[in-house]
């Protein structure tokens, strides 16, 4: 009788699961299938998930015709340029941080506590005039640069943390052995960093490969778009070409929904930590 | 070149910081000094003109701009509707999948997609399940709720507009606070429940006296961290309604951003933006001082 009730009970709570499933993912087989019909203007009456006759059709038209290809290695530029460098530089901060001592060292942490709670949006029209200045608009060097800087508060904060919450021990190993900090640094303290900085490359990555209102502030330039900002654009121009444009959407979601699978650990253990203690 | 031992212990911290240093100084701190001075000015985007600084003026412009008032009301109601609203269902979800034998994974996995998808993806995805009168959700109201007998116009009055953006707002931050919440759940000791059930507690009571109370601190890093990504609502309105009809719907950055960027009052928008940066300053700093450790503001 009370095995019965517990399978009853677990029957509910599987189906509200599932209802609950359904709702967070239906606007996506929703773009799915349209993306895989043939010229949709307007909704068919009835509207159907499951296209009559499917066609990679929009696919190839986004790839080749509409430039998408183009975006795609334009958004990999910049996403892994930026990365590497925000990571790097605030690595190699953020190594600074934990292990020296040096002058106004707490203030200037500080400072870089202060700088990442300010959004980036709030200083986006004097970086207007920067990029304006340096020469940097329409170009992805532009988008590359102020990523680094935007990136740089955040991973250097999340980096301090686990730098110091490893044992000093080893390092000082190497020091007394003679090895100097620079080859401290790369031959032992990066490789043990390994999991962390593989958590901040995929969050900062992510946050590059997504980022719109920068990149929509300097590109003008079609050559120079970058995903986002050309699926906008492609939106606002061909509007009923609705097709079309899940299929861009489709192909800039793909790469995240890869990282995020094969990578989901890294997702969980970064955020449920809240960093890395 | 040999350079003493404790002269190169002075430099190396520097040489270590100097290209963080250098993106940090040029790319954030530079653009923030400029920002507030900007913030004081009439600013005047064409070379041959000179600015003219006017004190506190955009800021009392701010305050006393209709525009601005309601775009401040608009982001404090996203904010009152959007943070219980994922709050409540992430709590919902959490507690929900903690419940399942098995295949969490798998359904935190589903749960979490609109978490991990770009703002201009399902801005745009929403737009389209919102057009009127032909879209989707119009489809589902009239021929299969029967909610109302003709299609609504959604973007054409302020109050039905804002409802796809709140939805949104909703819809895509579940996941992620869900996923806090099962972690903090899953730190609950099983013992403390257990002896509750024994004392003849239901689950009703046992999640209101035993498992509320534990986890209360990761409910509060919640609130708050919404709370900020509340305020920081732009590209969902950007793009599904622009900020109209008529800029009903602005938000403050939304506004600010058509200020700057479509009037090319750099000054006052910058006032705007500063504004809001102080907002959200203030709040950061109360999280951080009352609930939490500084290395736990991570979103």
């Amino acid at each position: 009788m009370r095995l019965k009730a517990k399978y009853c009970q677990n029957t509910i709570l599987y189906l509200i699961a599932i209802v609950g499933a359904i709702a967070m993912i239906f606007p996506f087989l929703w773009m799915i299938s349209n993306s895989l019909q043939a010229h949709i203007f307007v909704i068919e009456y009835p509207p159907k998930l499951i296209p009559d006759h499917p066609t990679l059709d929009n696919f190839i038209r986004a790839w080749t015709s509409n430039n998408f290809g183009l975006y795609f290695l334009n958004s990999s530029i910049v996403a892994s340029t930026a990365t590497i460098g925000a990571v790097i530089c605030s690595a190699m901060a953020a190594y600074a941080f934990a292990r020296f001592d040096f002058k106004g060292k707490e203030i200037l942490f500080t400072v870089f506590l202060l700088v990442l709670m300010v959004p980036d949006i709030v200083t986006i029209m004097p970086k207007f005039l920067l990029a304006k200045t340096l020469g940097l608009r329409n170009s992805l060097w532009g988008l590359i640069l102020f990523y680094i800087g935007m990136n740089i508060s955040l991973n250097t904060f999340l980096l301090r943390g686990f730098f110091e919450s490893q044992p000093k021990e080893l390092e000082e190993a190497m020091v007394i052995d003679g090895a100097n900090p620079f080859k401290v640094f790369w031959g032992l303290a990066i490789p043990l960093a390994a999991p962390a900085l593989a958590t901040v490359t995929i969050f900062t990555f992510l946050a590059n490969w997504d980022e719109f209102i920068w990149a929509l502030t300097i590109i003008d330039d079609q050559a120079k778009r970058t995903l986002p900002i050309a699926i906008y654009s492609f939106q606002g121009q061909h509007g009923t070409e609705w097709g079309l444009t899940f299929a861009a959407m489709i192909i800039a979601l793909i790469p995240v929904v890869l990282i995020f699978i094969s990578l989901q650990r890294y997702f969980t253990g970064g955020l449920t930590t809240g960093a890395f203690k | 070149m040999n350079i003493g031992f404790k002269t190169q212990r002075k430099i190396l911290p520097f040489i270590f910081l100097l290209p963080a240093l250098v993106f940090f100084i040029v790319f954030q701190i530079y653009p923030l000094i400029k920002g507030l001075q900007m913030s004081f000015y009439n600013w005047e985007l064409l070379p041959g003109k000179t600015s003219q600084f006017i004190g506190l003026q955009n800021y009392i412009n701010a305050f006393t701009d209709p525009i601005f008032l309601r775009a401040s009301k608009n982001t404090l109601y996203y904010a009152l509707v959007t943070v219980p609203g994922q709050m409540i269902l992430a709590m919902i979800a959490a507690v929900l999948l903690n419940a399942l034998p098995r295949g969490r994974g798998f359904f935190r996995v589903l749960y979490y997609i609109p978490v991990i998808t770009s703002w201009v993806i399902v801005s745009l995805l929403i737009r389209y399940l919102f057009q009127s009168p032909e879209g989707l959700i119009n489809y589902f109201l009239t021929n299969f709720l029967h909610i109302t007998k003709t299609p609504i116009l959604w973007m054409n009055k302020a109050s039905t507009a804002f409802i796809p953006i709140l939805i949104l707002g909703i819809w895509k931050g579940i996941g992620w606070s869900m996923v806090i919440y099962l972690a903090a759940l899953a730190g609950v000791p099983k013992e403390l429940q257990e002896a509750a059930s024994i004392d003849g507690a239901n689950s009703w009571q046992n999640y209101w006296r035993i498992t509320f109370p534990l986890i209360s601190p990761t409910i509060v890093f919640t609130l708050v961290m919404l709370i900020i990504g509340g305020f920081n609502v732009f590209i969902s309105v950007y793009l599904i309604t622009g900020g109209g009809p008529m800029q009903q719907t602005e938000v403050m950055l939304s506004y600010a951003y058509h200020q700057a960027f479509d009037y090319l009052d750099f000054g006052y928008g910058a006032a705007l933006t500063y504004t809001m940066g102080a907002i959200i300053i203030i709040l950061s700093i109360l999280q951080i001082k009352f609930f939490r450790k500084p290395q736990e503001i991570y979103a």
